[in-house]
């Protein structure tokens, strides 16, 4: 149950990130709306490693380490999206120093304004 | 308008893949072979108490290691395309209003208390969620924070260059000697494994989560930097 409704907040978040990215024209909208649809997609793969009734992967002593493989959840989507968090800052930075030399060359946010890809 | 009903269309159309997998999916009952693997081998074998960061540092320690390197391309890249237009003018056109007292003060007492809790993640990643990304962030953000009380505060590049490359060095030779010491490249073992659940303990994992920590909080203090000196055009 948990799992399911983390997982669907996930593909939520993903749509409204998409949406926003395809029907903004100002691209710091385009990319906060990026930021949202990525931690969508973080949001589903950490709900794809939850199982039900057990606990986190830290082994303490709540947890001891011979029964670890029955107590605790998936540890591996986790690793991935902590590997997922990091890119994604310097993706979101990317993002935002070339828009800042995009305005600098044309003065605008307006992505109808940068024409040369355009076809 | 015709944009407005294609976009539409497009997302009830990914809407509806979505759906088909959420109602569709069952969650495992049983760890699968991977996980059940570092399930049962890490106490033994890393003598990590937190399964993510075995997996991250040990395990998959070289992805790490290319990680840690997207992020160090990250932070040039930044650097390069930001720093073409600084060198023009030094003064600010605009005069800053004053920072608040409330924000001065408070960057005052909470700036080393960030520091001392990022250095507390990064070094207790092994036992507590937490880690060396995590602790570079936050002590990211105590830059961030004397930035936010003073926009106009020039930090020393070369000094973020030097602790980001260093520490890199050092992760990378801590990887070289595990092969030669131990079972491989990045094998944390070249140290004692020690007590489960101390915190000089799992071999040279603090030692490696401590470098990682400089090191992302180097980039991402550096990225941070160089957003911030676009201020002044």
């Amino acid at each position: 149950m948990l799992a399911t409704i983390a997982m669907t907040t996930g593909f939520l978040l993903i749509l409204i990130g998409l949406y926003g990215a395809l029907s903004n024209r100002n691209i710091l909208r385009m990319i906060v709306a990026f930021t949202v649809a990525n931690t969508g997609v973080n949001l589903v793969l950490v709900a794809v490693g939850y199982m039900n009734g057990r606990t986190a992967p830290i082994l303490n002593d709540a947890v001891a380490a011979g029964e670890a493989i029955s107590r605790i959840i998936d540890p591996v989507p986790q690793a991935l999206v902590l590997t997922a968090i990091v890119i994604g800052v310097g993706i979101t930075a990317l993002m935002l120093a070339y828009t800042y030399k995009l305005y600098q060359t044309r003065g605008s946010l307006d992505i109808a304004k940068h024409t040369e890809l355009k076809w | 308008m015709i944009k407005r009903f294609t976009l539409m269309l497009l997302l009830a159309g990914l809407g509806a893949i979505f759906a088909g997998l959420i109602q569709n999916y069952v969650a495992d009952e049983e760890l699968n072979l991977t996980a059940a693997y570092y399930a049962a081998h890490t106490a033994e074998d890393i003598g990590a108490a937190n399964i993510v960061t075995a997996i991250i540092v040990t395990y998959r320690g070289l992805d790490t290691l290319g990680e840690v390197t997207v992020l160090f391309l990250t932070a040039a890249i930044i650097g390069l395309v930001l720093s073409q237009g600084n060198r023009q003018q030094q003064q600010p056109q605009r005069k800053l209003p004053p920072a608040g007292e409330l924000l001065v003060t408070g960057t005052r007492l909470l700036l080393p208390l960030i520091l001392l809790f990022g250095a507390y993640v990064f070094t207790h990643g092994h036992l507590t969620p937490g880690g060396g990304f995590q602790g570079g962030a936050i002590i990211a953000s105590a830059m961030l924070l004397l930035l936010l009380s003073n926009p106009m505060k020039r930090f020393s590049h070369r000094l973020i260059t030097v602790v980001e490359s260093a520490s890199g060095l050092a992760f990378v030779i801590i990887g070289l000697l595990g092969i030669a010491w131990a079972g491989g490249f990045l094998d944390n073992r070249i140290l004692p494994i020690g007590t489960f659940g101390e915190l000089f303990s799992a071999g040279a994992i603090p030692i490696i989560y401590a470098f990682v920590g400089l090191k992302v909080g180097a980039e991402f203090s550096s990225m941070l930097v160089s957003l911030s000196e676009t201020e002044d055009l």
